[in-house]
């Protein structure tokens, strides 16, 4: 009799998953389009110059140790991941009512404010407060939050499927028929996964019923730089909510824009009224800390920090996120002038209208599976498609193949 | 009218009365009912020493390593290490969920042996865990989720003081059994075993594999085989916490004996290894956490269990660390150099007991300091009294926790005698 005889096998993560089976194919025509990792021309993962030129320089400087960092972080690491989220003139910032949690990755940064939230926001017990996320939104965003100890977990409308854009009407009918102090995962920049974003209009709408109403603004930024290839555009709504006097959560991700996908680089920055209320709310993100991982990892923190404190490899910085916001671009460009040359039915415009990494393509479920099956090209079974997967070589296959599924698969 | 009035009113009450004034910004924050979060105690430790001018000022609060000259230590197989691993110039990908596979398998093989039956028949899984502290609240959550049997965790008294929390944030009970004799300053067998005795079954209890924290008390072989066969009668859930293997003794398999020992006897454990002391790596944040298994099926099932438990708090662990340690352990050159590195690193620590000892001793101290000898790892309980502890802080300089636990690590020939001598001075 085991302890564990009763354990079920859970259901593998799906995006994983696909990159799994694609790696298992054959198929030398193959694509991979699933999971949100930047590919260069060649299809090969990239390490940013700039990252190879600053490891070295930490390998090579033997004052370094492996000491552990404090439990919040490394300090030049917060506080300058925080100037990049809110500006470095940031009035927020001099006003010294901003902080952060160096935390493992855009997830540990959602995980340390959700488990925040839960304990501290409106009261302290906010397991009946409604968590809304966008629908749809990040596969793992609703288990952060249920995780945390969130019970009531809702959609709120995002993505208009008809018109392949931004659904604003249902969007802020749902902010208006919200509870109060209801707690809005935002995506700040580059949606995932469709890739559409508010403008800034529609923005200030939000915004202004957010206000009215108390919602708790949460950002999600994990992709800073990488959507329009400027940090301060992908910045903007971030900050206008700052400037409007909110007080929120921005859980930061340097995984794409900084290449550091397995060093778990993130930051949870924390807008608050005054200096007073953030020390304290600090303190309480200390605790959940400390029994959760205890302090965050050296490595990439470090990395991130020298880049973005010393001027010269901050500028090469910015240039390497450039360099791949502008591969994406092309790739989203040249991708709907072949689908509009093959004359595929239906209108692409959406493929150069989203931004990021993503593009929710509206393929169904079987013109999927169809692309999956008979075309070895691997995709989210939600039509969504990563941009950084294709390659000037292998375009037209997909293309080709995307109007295949669109005109033989119902 | 009436609005304006009101606000005319307040503005000339916030004039007089400033503290209404604030209280007007303060009410407008969500975070208002905040409170401040206590200080940590150890943290709180290292803030008085940095504070501190005294130029024979000592932190033993400490627990991390230092080599003689009060320095920390990067270990020359992890430099070398990560000069191969820079030269290979790998990628940043993401790692799996359950970490770098290389790593996971040699660090089951480290803790059990590599000609373990356990590995042979693949009836166990590891997955990379955030360090220790990762490990530990893997295990309790994944407990809390599958160990419906019992909602209680047993830790030795005393314990890590981030255990307790630990647990009960992830939703169990924390209960305790007896282990620390502050009479003896040794082990409470007796205590432990009438304890353990009574022990609900099916609940879980946590043992300290080696260089027990805060303590330094271990039960001696013969005493963990006699606990290892009580607690398989009484059926309880065994979860070991390794922090310190080769660093307690100096030997890896003599510091794994015990958990190696449980698993042989027939329990499936759980196990939490942290790579932070022996291989210095405490910044990088490399551990692993293992479920011992009935057999590969319910392994495989266990795993896939843990993944989704993964995910939502950190989605897959760091490279960095995992990467040195799997070197160190899978290039027989390195794993042989980390292996004479962390038995000078455990030396140290025991030479640095014994100068402590006979210095006592030439201070002309009567009282009973075997106690020091005799305990192991980073740790000492000194048995110093509050009093005593605040005695050390504040006339001399010498910062240890409240509960008189002192970080040997903390300890060099050079400051030595500096330190007999105060503790001799508040305990004569």
């Amino acid at each position: 009799m085991s302890i564990f005889g009763e354990v079920p096998q859970a259901v593998p993560v799906a995006v994983f998953k696909l990159s799994a089976d694609f790696r298992e194919d054959q198929n030398p025509s193959k694509v991979n389009l699933g999971v949100g990792a930047y590919r260069t021309d060649e299809g090969q993962p990239w390490v940013l110059p700039v990252v190879r030129k600053v490891e070295k320089m930490i390998a090579d400087d033997h004052s370094l140790n492996h000491e552990y960092l404090p439990i919040l972080g490394l300090p030049e690491f917060r506080s300058s991941s925080s100037k990049i989220a809110l500006g470095e003139d940031s009035p927020a910032i001099k006003d010294n009512r901003v902080g952060a949690v160096q935390c493992l990755g855009g997830t540990g940064a959602l995980k340390i404010g959700a488990e925040f939230l839960r304990r501290w926001y409106n009261g302290t017990d906010n397991t009946k407060t409604p968590v809304y996320v966008s629908a749809p939104t990040w596969e793992n965003h609703n288990a952060v939050f249920s995780n945390a100890g969130f019970e009531d977990i809702r959609p709120y409308k995002y993505w208009d499927a008809a018109k392949r854009g931004l659904n604003l009407e249902g969007f802020l009918g749902d902010l208006e028929s919200a509870p109060d102090h209801s707690i809005f995962v935002l995506h700040a920049c580059a949606h995932n996964p469709t890739g559409t974003d508010p403008t800034q209009d529609q923005w200030k709408q939000i915004a202004d019923v957010m206000k009215r109403k108390s919602l708790f603004a949460f950002f999600d930024s994990a992709y800073q730089g990488f959507a329009s290839g400027n940090l301060d555009k992908d910045a903007w709504a971030v900050r206008y909510f700052v400037s409007q006097g909110f007080e929120l959560f921005c859980a930061q991700s340097f995984s794409k824009n900084f290449g550091l996908y397995n060093e778990r680089v993130g930051n949870l920055t924390v807008v608050a009224k005054d200096q007073d209320n953030l020390t304290r709310v600090l303190s309480q993100m200390e605790k959940i800390v400390r029994i959760t991982w205890s302090n965050p990892p050296s490595q990439g923190a470090r990395l991130v920090a020298i880049t973005l404190n010393t001027p010269e490899l901050f500028a090469e910085w910015k240039d390497n996120v450039k360099t791949m916001a502008d591969r994406v671009l092309l790739m989203r460009a040249q991708l709907k002038e072949k689908l509009k040359a093959l004359g595929t039915p239906g209108t692409w415009e959406h493929i150069t209208e989203q931004i990021g990494m993503f593009s929710f393509t509206g393929l169904n479920p079987k013109q999927v599976e169809y692309l999956v099956k008979e075309k070895h090209i691997y995709l989210m079974a939600s039509g969504r498609i990563n941009m950084c997967g294709l390659t000037t070589k292998n375009i037209d296959y997909v293309a080709e193949s995307i109007h295949e599924a669109v005109t033989t698969v119902q | 009218m009436a609005l304006l009035k009101s606000t005319k009113i307040l503005i000339n009450a916030g004039a007089q009365a400033p503290v209404l004034a604030v209280l007007q910004l303060r009410a407008s924050s969500w975070w208002t009912e905040v409170q401040m979060g206590p200080p940590d105690p150890i943290l709180g430790v290292t803030e008085a020493f940095k504070r501190d001018t005294n130029p024979k000022k000592m932190n033993l609060g400490v627990g991390a390593y230092r080599n003689d000259q009060g320095k920390p230590f990067v270990l020359s197989c992890v430099r070398k290490a990560e000069a191969q691993i820079a030269a290979k110039k790998l990628d940043k990908e993401y790692l799996p969920i359950g970490g770098l596979a290389e790593f996971s398998k040699a660090c089951a093989q480290l803790a059990l042996g590599l000609d373990n039956e356990v590995l042979k028949s693949g009836r166990s899984i590891t997955v990379q865990t955030i360090s220790g502290t990762g490990s530990l609240r893997i295990g309790a959550n994944f407990m809390s989720r599958f160990h419906n049997a019992s909602r209680d965790v047993y830790l030795p008294k005393p314990s890590w003081g981030n255990h307790t929390p630990i647990f009960r944030d992830a939703g169990m009970q924390l209960k305790a059994y007896s282990y620390y004799d502050p009479k003896t300053c040794g082990f409470d067998f007796k205590g432990a075993l009438d304890d353990i005795s009574k022990i609900p079954e099916k609940s879980v209890i946590l043992l300290h594999a080696c260089a027990h924290n805060p303590t330094g008390v271990d039960p001696r072989p013969e005493q963990w085989k006699e606990m290892a066969a009580l607690i398989k009668k009484r059926n309880l859930l065994v979860f070991f916490d390794m922090a310190y293997q080769g660093f307690a003794s100096g030997d890896i398999d003599r510091d794994a004996w015990a958990v190696r020992h449980f698993i042989e006897q027939g329990h499936n454990v759980l196990l939490s290894q942290s790579f932070a002391k022996n291989m210095g790596l405490y910044g990088e944040r490399v551990g692993g956490f293992t479920v011992v298994c009935k057999d590969a099926e319910e392994a495989k099932r266990v795993e896939s269990q843990l993944k989704i438990l993964i995910r939502p708090i950190y989605s897959n662990p760091p490279m960095n660390g995992a990467r040195i340690a799997s070197t160190i352990l899978n290039t027989p050159e390195l794993y042989k150099e980390w292996l004479v590195e962390v038995k000078d690193m455990a030396d140290r620590i025991i030479k640095m007991r014994e100068m402590l000892v006979s210095n006592l001793k030439k201070e002309g101290s009567t009282q009973n300091w075997q106690h020091v000898i005799d305990q192991i790892g980073m740790f000492c309980f000194t048995g110093l009294k509050p009093e005593q502890v605040e005695r050390l802080i504040n006339e001399f300089s010498i910062y240890m926790t409240k509960d008189g636990r002192i970080s040997v690590a903390g300890v060099t020939s050079a400051n030595v005698e500096y330190l007999a001598h105060a503790i001799h001075a508040v305990t004569k």
